[in-house]
């Protein structure tokens, strides 16, 4: 009788162990899951020291428009290239640093970082965020200014969620904040850039802390 | 009671077998080297494995192109998808059964 029961238990843990191995091949082959909590907060230290750059480029511009006593086409021109320029060093330093914690991650479990799920999740962010990008750069061209900062919270946020069916699903939950964010801000016409940091720098810092928390504390 | 082996499938003995089954499940084709990735398997390995599920009906294979090279994706049938819910069925019975 005992021989029996020791050999059910033994049985009984390989066939839970063939059970989790297919859970876990099913997860594997299905979603991205090196994504890093640090990631997501390396990108939003990037956004914060973004915005504070783009801050102090309004200070001269406003110093200049009270002492002119109104608007100039130059410097107006002058402010929107040098908030360009900061816009896109912010989206690279994020890129290369939320990559790099990610890339950590994938190594440290031995799994492949540029598989089927990356390129994966990769088009399924990229499309509503290149076409949220060009739509921003249409505002650009044209000085509409105002929606800006709300565009870029309200496509990255449905690029988020999109993304969220291939990666872990966490993600969606931060994708659906910065839509709300984004919805904020329409209503604050002046503030976008406040309602930019809050988004892209405070949020992804919380959201990479709960993450690393719940998933890669004890890793 | 119903005996607890009964659709448990000798062909998902094989652990390669069964992960070859788990990535066909939730992915609706896989191409061979995305595959062979997954697994981290040798080519002529899942080469054989690949070849006795398809001949026991239980994946589809399409051989196509890109570019010049040979793109062979797989896909699960209807019949693969029976036989393998009701071998991890009868793997969960087995457990409950023995609690």
């Amino acid at each position: 009788m005992y021989f029996k029961v020791l050999f059910m238990n033994e049985q009984n843990q390989q066939t839970l162990d063939t059970l989790q191995d297919i859970k876990r091949m099913m997860e594997r082959s299905s979603r991205f899951i090196s994504l890093s909590g640090l990631s997501g907060i390396a990108a939003g230290i990037c956004a914060l020291v973004g915005a504070w750059f783009a801050r102090n480029e309004f200070k001269p511009y406003y110093k200049s428009y009270d002492y002119r006593g109104g608007y100039a086409a130059d410097d107006f021109q002058e402010l929107k290239f040098r908030l360009l320029v900061i816009a896109l060093s912010v989206l690279a330093a994020a890129w290369v640093s939320a990559f790099y914690f990610t890339w950590r991650k994938a190594r440290h479990n031995k799994l492949p970082v540029w598989d089927l799920t990356a390129k994966r999740l990769t088009i399924n962010m990229l499309i509503p965020l290149v076409a949220g990008g060009l739509f921003i750069m249409a505002m650009y061209q044209y000085n509409d200014w105002k929606f800006i900062a709300p565009a870029c919270l309200i496509f990255y946020g449905l690029a988020l969620v999109n993304a969220s069916k291939y990666t872990l699903s966490d993600v969606r939950y931060l994708g659906l904040l910065q839509i709300l964010v984004g919805l904020i801000s329409t209503q604050f016409v002046g503030y976008g850039l406040y309602f930019w940091a809050l988004g892209f720098g405070v949020l992804h810092i919380i959201y990479g802390f709960v993450m690393w928390w719940k998933y890669e504390r004890n890793a | 009671m119903k005996n607890p082996i009964i659709g448990l499938n000798k062909i998902f003995d094989n652990r390669i077998r069964l992960g070859i089954m788990s990535v066909l499940m939730v992915n609706e084709e896989i191409n061979f080297n995305d595959l062979k990735q997954m697994l981290e398997v040798t080519d002529g390995n899942l080469a054989t494995h690949l070849i006795n599920l398809e001949d026991n009906g239980f994946i589809k294979v399409k051989k196509g192109f890109v570019g010049k090279k040979t793109n062979t994706t797989y896909s699960v049938t209807k019949a693969g998808e029976k036989a393998f819910t009701d071998h991890i069925a009868a793997l969960e019975n087995m457990i409950k059964g023995v609690k």
